[in-house]
């Protein structure tokens, strides 16, 4: 079986929010000193889920991303977790590409790797929130997509897959190759080994340009976009922390208590 | 010509009843309407839609298309998708609205990479400008720790998705009349590329977090498994449940079902104490929609201050005891 699962790099979502700085003029993020950019956690979730797979049924996994600057450091995570084969897709001609874009220039990658039987990637990310990019390459691909999965089993050469909804989850048999975006409920995805560590190190990573995949100019960039981000911007945060003073803790709880109900929150 | 386009919101239907997030659209999609002076509209998939079908004219819609399809009373993506799809060729909506819900998340990307239009997900407002009756998209991104307003500049129909509850649900006024029409729908079965075998609702034993009044959430402060039976006990008292912080999953303490965060539950009580929990930027998005936060904590630097509107600073070995034996007294 192979699978591709397709990860990208965000700001890490465990700094404490004060550190989170955008601006606004340019509509962007300021990325935080010294913290280093993480895997988005879906993706993660995405090659735990592969990994699982892999060693349930064999084959091989080749992780694949998109971004600015060259993020390779996402390939090695990946490779560090026990995935096999990794490709960093860099151009300046994908900047600014929206989620068609993306789609579109992961749709070229995909084909240039062929062979898969089914493609892996996160229900969104966390720093835009969307989770477009997977149904756009169902769509580019004529493949059959679930969305949000948390498990997936083959049954005589098809997949079952279990989509997470509110207060359940659904049932799908897939034929492959198929492509599905999966959910957090997969579970936390592994640390990876000392030795995963060193023979990721070890191994070479392909970075590929547009030229590389064949891609459409006027597919992709900032000149494609279908939308347009007009403001960005950090809400006001809302409080004034009441902090309860007292004599030991517990004469402020009592306080704390008694607040609680003259304000009406009890 | 702008006369000739519409508004068109696919509703929701579960055990025979509108569900309130359409409501909420068709609410939202009136004031729209009427602003762009364009008909409001609305799709409705199931069956028996006689009922549903008059309630969405009375909540604003001018037509309602109704396709009722016993085959497809359960949610499928691949058949919702194919008959909004048929449904865009025959009429040219301006924007298409459905919910940020477990249908409206999964079909919205679809049909807009079918039919190769622009898509927002999981929308808070939407406004018009004033000047060039654009659409004003403003969405939640980073957790919630920031706002994005999107703008779709062409012509083309635009799909936007809205998150339940963030748009005020009008009275249905009895005065209004409306249309309903049948809509018959025959789909390719080459469209149907996965296969639903069953749909399993799953028991939630006590109150599940999404719907909980008071969240009592533990994080790396309490450091392991047994600081959490002081937490049950405040929970119990206020009537409210469980959750936690990261942390505590890591380390094995608790369930990682009770996980409180970006990639967890996103809850909105009306209190949320949290304790011993700094308050990261992904633990917030998960509970920033608390109408008040509590923070117990024993570092006053801690972030999670910031956010709260009531504050302890202290252990929490020595607050809880206390705050518990107080309030059992108000009992």
């Amino acid at each position: 079986m192979h699978i591709v699962v397709c990860a990208k790099d965000i700001l890490d979502p465990e700094i404490p929010p004060d550190k989170f700085k955008i601006d606004p003029d340019a509509r962007r993020l300021i990325p935080p000193k010294g913290i280093a950019p993480v895997m988005n956690p879906y993706d993660e979730r995405a090659v735990e889920l592969a990994l699982r797979l892999k060693e349930k049924y064999g084959g091989k996994i080749t992780v694949l991303t998109l971004g600015s600057p060259v993020p390779v450091r996402v390939v090695k995570h990946a490779l560090s977790m026990g995935a096999d084969e990794g490709v960093v897709l860099a151009d300046q001609e994908f900047e600014g590409s929206d989620s068609f874009g993306t789609g579109y220039i992961l749709t070229r990658a995909i084909q240039k790797i062929g062979n898969y039987d089914l493609i892996l990637c996160g229900r969104q990310a966390a720093d835009w929130d969307e989770g477009l990019v997977g149904s756009i390459i169902a769509q580019n691909l004529s493949l059959p997509l679930v969305t949000l999965i948390k498990a997936i089993e083959v049954i005589e050469g098809r997949l079952k897959v279990n989509r997470v909804t509110l207060d359940g989850y659904q049932i799908f048999s897939v034929p492959m190759p198929a492509i599905a975006t999966v959910s957090n409920e997969v579970g936390r995805p592994r640390l990876p080994g000392g030795w995963g560590i060193i023979s990721a190190a070890r191994k070479q990573v392909p970075i590929w340009s547009g030229r590389d995949i064949d891609a459409d100019p006027s597919q992709i960039g900032a000149g494609a976009a279908r939308r347009k981000l007009a403001k960005l911007f950090i809400p006001e945060r809302k409080s004034q922390c009441e902090v309860l003073q007292g004599e030991t803790a517990a004469e402020a709880a009592i306080k704390l208590a008694e607040r609680l109900r003259e304000s009406g929150v009890i | 010509m702008e006369f000739d386009r519409e508004i068109l919101v696919l509703g929701e239907v579960a055990d025979g009843k509108m569900t309130t997030t359409t409501r909420e659209l068709l609410s939202m999609g009136r004031k729209l309407g009427d602003d762009l002076h364009q008909p409001l509209n609305a799709l409705v998939i199931g069956k028996e839609l006689q009922e549903v079908g008059k309630e969405a004219i009375l909540l604003g819609a001018d037509k309602v298309y109704s396709i009722d399809s016993a085959s497809f009373s359960e949610f499928h993506p691949d058949y919702y998708t194919a008959i909004m799809a048929k449904v865009c060729q025959q009429i040219v909506p301006s924007i298409i609205l459905l919910g940020q819900t477990d249908i409206g998340r999964d079909v919205a990307p679809r049909l807009a990479a079918k039919l190769s239009i622009p898509v927002t997900l999981d929308c808070t407002e939407l406004n018009i400008d004033p000047g060039t009756k654009q659409i004003l998209q403003t969405k939640p991104v980073y957790g919630g720790n920031a706002m994005a307003i999107w703008v779709t500049e062409s012509n083309e129909p635009q799909i936007v998705t809205m998150r339940p509850r963030s748009v005020m649900m009008d009275e249905p006024d009895p005065s209004r009349k409306g249309e309903i029409i049948a809509f018959s729908a025959t789909i390719d079965d080459s469209m149907m590329k996965i296969k639903l075998l069953e749909t399993v609702k799953e028991e939630v034993k006590g109150i599940r977090l999404e719907e909980a009044k008071v969240i009592v959430a533990g994080g790396g402060g309490i450091g392991g498994t047994d600081g959490f039976k002081l937490l049950e006990e405040l929970a119990k008292v206020l009537g409210g449940t469980i959750g936690v912080s990261r942390v505590p999953c890591d380390e094995g303490w608790m369930s990682v079902n009770l996980e409180i965060g970006q990639t967890g539950h996103i809850v909105s009580p009306d209190l949320y104490v949290a304790v011993g929990i700094s308050g990261a930027m992904q633990h917030m998005a998960g509970c920033a929609g608390s109408k008040a936060i509590v923070a117990i904590n024993k570092d006053p630097e801690a972030h999670i201050f910031k956010e709260a509107d009531f504050g302890v600073v202290g252990d929490y070995r020595d607050v809880l005891p206390a705050l518990i034996s107080k309030l059992k007294e108000f009992t």
